[in-house]
């Protein structure tokens, strides 16, 4: 078990600044989720932190001791990769020995480490088999199991998950969770499917552009968004955002229903809508407006759990409201939060 | 009568399919046909026009391969090709492979261009480099030695060797050895515990064509060596079974069968290896 930390790490591709200038620091045992979109650097984070790649500039620190300069294998980290990159002309078991035989570790005791990882994963019966022979949630279970069975001091994945199909991932999303909270061994997970980000990490480092924009557990990063890219980017459908010159205007798209929804009193802010599109999505319904009155001319979209059966059609102009204190506001030239302001 | 005319379509692409394969078998077969009978026939069968040239028309005869290997050096010529082919292919294997590697791996996108740029070296004809190399030979005095061949033979061995390695390498995940590296070894030894095994299928093919190039070489043989115990069988062969304009077909054929079948059973042999996905399962699903 480590603390892993990253200081001012940078990674440069000729002129593509894949990692610019990354501070991150996991606490102990922590499942930390790398989230961000496609190009954002996660990957090249990671690799950095595995030692597969060199930081153009910066450190990485595992466990108190800078290993910027040492190769993978003197990092006690074990990876599992997107691919799951098994072996594949070895065995399931002769994969997972693979780390342990590498290390000298005697025989028997292999044995007994093989046989306990597979187990824990519920794949003892599958030793004989090459990984060709595996469905893809199989090797996904070798895969993890080969990287237990080291007992390494941080588990680095890379978006282990995403070759399954929907439904088996939630199952290995499940078993993965209980998996890190049993063996309680800090691992860093890098994904760009924020439902798996929220479900999975304790904290959240969201990532655009080679930088870290929020770091926080998953209430923070999607209820107090840092700044206008991580409130657009976490939720689905995104924050509703209205740019003014002076301010912008973020609020959820749960929350902002129509007026006969909430109680006549309470701090409520009204924003009337004409409705443009209605979808029906079976738990929930969206509506697709354009704002009205002193805030007018905006795209916005209000999220109705499928229990609200207000009746509304499209053309319609209807009276919409949400909360004062769910109202977040941003700096409109940087984008950061800012303090809340009358309107 | 739909199925019917389904039924016709699929009976007349089987009837296709069939006579393709045939033809391919009959393409590929038909040498060794023409060299196992052609052993086995007698002179005056062999020689009479009017003759069916496809069949034996007279009892056959040992006659022939009984000249090949009382009459000539043929068993020492085999003994010699075998010597040269097998250290020609080992220090093939150890200069290309990590030299295929390189290329493939640890160059970058110049590697792509250096490794057409090596293969350009092979297609430089013999005909032109056998007189500069004589000379190199007979300034180490090892003319008439067979060793002659195992220095000059690698100069085009490898390249075609490296490129070929090179093929085989970058079809290879990147992620295996990455992974075993993070596993605990390092570059090196990803590279001889995961790379190499496999890469077997690249490396048996390398093998097999090393092999082929030595065995068929002659402009070299024929100039390096004018002793008769030292020859190769491409060379020995034509010199002492062509007298003028004299052929001795049947022992020709003969020979040529010995050598040749010995590549053709090892290319049968490994066919599915070269063949199969070999990596297949190793990424994605
Ligand atoms: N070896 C490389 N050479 C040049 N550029 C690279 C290299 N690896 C990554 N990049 C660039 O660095 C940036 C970050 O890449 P990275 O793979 O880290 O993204 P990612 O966040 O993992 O994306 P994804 O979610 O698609 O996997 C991208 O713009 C990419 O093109
Ligand atoms: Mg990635």
């Amino acid at each position: 078990m480590a603390i892993v930390e990253t200081r001012d790490v940078q990674k440069l591709f000729g002129d593509v600044r894949a990692v610019d200038g990354v501070n991150l620091a996991t606490n102990e045992g922590e499942f930390l989720v790398l989230l961000g979109p496609s190009g954002c650097g996660k990957t090249t984070l990671l690799r950095m932190i595995a030692g597969l790649e060199q930081p153009s500039s910066g450190d990485i620190i595992i466990g108190g001791q800078v290993v910027t300069a040492l190769p993978p294998r003197a990092r006690k980290i074990a990876m599992v990769f997107q691919s799951y990159a098994l072996y594949p002309h070895m065995t399931v078991g002769k994969n997972i020995a693979f780390p342990l035989k590498a290390q000298g570790t005697p025989r028997e005791e292999q044995q007994k480490r093989v046989q306990r990882s597979a187990s824990m994963l519920g794949i003892g019966h599958l030793l004989h088999r090459k990984p060709r022979e595996l469905s893809g949630g199989e090797r996904q279970r070798v895969a993890l199991a080969r990287a237990l069975v080291r007992e390494p001091a941080v588990f680095l994945l890379d978006e282990p998950l995403s070759n399954l199909d929907a439904k088996l991932r939630t199952s290995a999303r499940d078993e993965l969770q209980q998996f890190q909270r049993q063996v309680a061994t800090t691992t860093i997970y890098v994904t760009h499917d924020q439902v798996e980000a929220m479900g999975l990490g304790h904290r959240i480092a969201v990532m655009d552009s080679g930088r870290v924009r929020q770091l926080g557990t998953p209430q923070e990063v999607y209820h107090d968004p840092a700044d206008t890219f991580v409130a657009t980017f976490l939720g689905s459908p995104p924050m509703n955002l209205i740019e003014k010159p002076e301010y912008s205007l973020g609020f959820r798209p749960e929350n902002f229903l129509p007026r006969e929804v909430y109680a006549k009193d309470g701090h409520l802010f009204a924003l009337p809508c004409r409705v443009t599109r209605l979808e029906y999505l079976g738990s929930d319904r969206l509506v697709y407006g354009v704002t009205e009155g002193k805030l007018e001319g905006h795209r916005v979209i209000s999220k109705l759990p499928s229990n609200i059966s207000v009746f509304m059609q499209p053309g319609e102009r209807h009276e919409f409201a949400l909360p004062e204190k769910e109202l977040k506001f941003f700096d409109p030239r940087t984008g950061l939060r800012a303090a809340p302001r009358a309107l | 009568m739909a199925a019917e005319g389904g039924a016709m379509k699929r009976g007349a692409r089987r009837a296709g399919h069939a006579g393709l394969i045939g033809f391919f078998v009959i393409f590929s077969a038909f040498p060794f046909y023409w060299m196992l009978i052609t052993t086995f026939k007698s002179t005056p069968d062999l020689l009479k026009r009017g003759n069916n040239p496809f069949l034996l028309n007279a009892p056959p005869t040992l006659e022939h391969l009984k000249v090949l290997f009382y009459d000539t050096l043929f068993g020492q010529w085999i003994w010699n090709t075998l010597l040269v082919g097998v250290v020609v292919v080992a220090i093939t294997l150890l200069l290309a492979v990590p030299a295929g590697y390189a290329l493939a791996r640890v160059m970058g996108p110049a590697g792509e261009k250096l490794g057409i740029a090596i293969f350009l070296t092979y297609l430089v004809p013999p005909t032109l480099l056998f007189i500069p190399m004589s000379r190199i030979i007979g300034d180490l005095g090892l003319q008439d030695s067979l060793w002659s061949l195992v220095l000059v033979y690698p100069s085009f061995t490898i390249p075609f060797s490296t490129w070929l390695l090179m093929g085989f390498f970058k079809a290879i995940p990147k992620d295996l050895e990455e992974a075993a590296m993070i596993d605990g070894l390092s570059r090196f030894g990803a590279f001889v515990k995961v790379v190499i095994p496999i890469s077997v299928a690249g490396i048996l093919t390398t093998v097999i064509f090393t092999l082929t190039l030595v065995m068929q070489e002659f402009v070299y043989a024929l100039t390096f060596i004018t002793a008769a115990r030292s020859f190769t069988v491409s060379v020995g062969v034509p010199t002492f079974l062509v007298h003028g304009d004299v052929y001795f077909w049947g022992s020709l054929m003969a020979g040529c069968f010995i050598s040749s079948v010995p590549v053709a059973l090892l290319y049968n042999f490994f066919v599915d290896r070269f063949v199969v996905g070999f990596t297949m399962g190793a990424v994605k699903g």
